[in-house]
């Protein structure tokens, strides 16, 4: 029994220490994107690879989740005779959920990991320690450039998740199932309210954006300096990334949409 | 410096995409020209019950959406809602005997506001109030009525 109240505790104490240098690590990135107006050619290319090499995968399956939804709505919303509200149901459900949410575990998945490995291997070939020695600050140097990213990255990367998923539901719904174009649109834009629901979404993923990118570079420059610790940190990022946002997701809902 | 320019090239695609979507989002699927708060004049009708309307509930006169209601409160001292309705701008000679009343669309749907117009020659204007408004049907009610009337006639 003592035994396992130890356990507890030292994991405790363990956690909330990893917390606390998180935070004071973000606080000190954060100090030093400043950087990054005197030297935007490091965010470019930061940029290009969390952003860029993502947007295949979000296009691919942005299209896929909105002809699924389409699918699966359509058979229940028939029986109300209500499939003209197909586009409704669609659109909100991508703009205020799906959009932002999707986006940000795919992007756990191809991006935040890549982040991790790569800020991990840096530290264990000990890239990192000759930045300092030479006087340049890897926090400002390294860190910095891959979080902006990610936090521009994300918002843009869900919004052309949600518009193809609302592309791939009208092209399923009226092409295959033979809800009416018309009242696709028209019904949507009756519904469908910008400044509550497609600006919510954005500001869903910006959040969400500085989460997972946050969590993604913690996690690599606090990793052990071992190819099992880099690969333990992995791991890490995607797994931890994945809760946070979801459970970020249900407060965040929870505050938006009453 | 070949390659330093494609990826430039790159991101700036992405970048663009990415606003063109947004863009795209605004315009056609959220519909941002219709009805914005803060256009338009407020007028105000007192209900004694608004049942489930809702602010942001579309005001229709003769089917046509012509305003929103923009707020909902209670009268402290009638002890009715006070209901602030927006009428888009372009609408600005309803008669001032207009009357107002709680619909619902469709069996299932949201509730709005109809009006009705009268047939008084001066117009209604900025913070003018409704004289004749309806109250939105309370399903409850109409079963107990229903119920208590046959209740009477079955003892008859």
């Amino acid at each position: 029994m003592t035994d396992w109240l130890e356990r507890l505790g030292s994991s405790t104490l363990s956690n909330m220490a990893t917390l606390g240098r998180a935070i004071l690590f973000l606080l000190r990135v954060v100090a030093g994107c400043g950087e990054l107006v005197r030297r935007p050619r490091l965010l470019m290319r930061e940029l290009y690879s969390v952003g860029v090499l993502t947007l295949v995968i979000i296009v691919v399956s942005g299209l896929f989740v909105g002809m699924v939804l389409s699918l699966q709505g359509y058979y229940t919303l028939v029986d109300f005779g209500a499939e003209q509200s197909l586009g409704v149901l669609v659109a909100l459900s991508l703009t205020r959920e799906l959009g932002p949410v999707v986006t940000a575990l795919l992007f756990a998945g191809r991006a935040g990991s890549a982040l991790t490995a790569e800020i991990g291997l840096m530290k264990a070939t000990e890239q990192l320690a000759g930045m300092e020695m030479m006087a340049v600050d890897p926090e400002r140097r390294v860190i910095a450039p891959r979080l902006i990213a990610a936090l521009i990255s994300l918002p843009l990367l869900a919004v052309i998740f949600t518009l193809l998923g609302i592309f791939g539901a009208y092209v399923v719904g009226t092409a295959l199932l033979g809800v009416d174009s018309g009242a696709f649109w028209s019904q949507m834009q009756a519904q469908v309210s910008f400044a509550d629901d497609v600006l919510n979404g954005v500001i869903k993923s910006v959040l969400f954006g500085l989460v997972a990118g946050w969590i993604a570079v913690f996690n690599g420059y606090d990793c052990m300096p071992t190819s099992q610790g880099v690969s333990r940190a992995t791991t890490q990022t995607v797994v931890v990334t994945s809760l946070v946002v979801l459970a970020l997701d249900f407060v965040l809902t929870a505050l938006m949409f009453d | 410096m070949k390659n330093s320019r494609r990826v430039d090239l790159a991101v700036g695609a992405f970048v663009a995409a990415g606003l063109a979507a947004l863009f795209v989002l605004a315009m056609q699927v959220s519909n941002i020209t219709a009805f914005q708060r803060a256009e338009g004049y407020t007028i105000i009708g007192y209900f004694q019950n608004v049942g489930g309307l809702r602010e942001r509930a579309p005001v229709r006169l003769g089917g046509v959406q012509i305003g929103r209601v923009s707020a909902i409160d209670l009268d402290q001292n009638r002890f009715e809602a006070r209901v602030e309705i927006t009428i888009a701008e372009g609408y600005d000679d309803l008669p001032s005997d207009t009357a107002a009343s709680i619909r619902t669309s469709g069996l299932l749907g949201e509730q709005y506001i109809s009006l009705d117009p009268g047939g008084m020659p001066d117009a209604l204007s900025q913070g003018d109030e409704i004289m004749l408004t309806q109250s939105a049907l309370v399903l409850e009610d109409i079963i107990g009525q229903f119920l208590y009337n046959q209740g009477a006639g079955g003892e008859e």
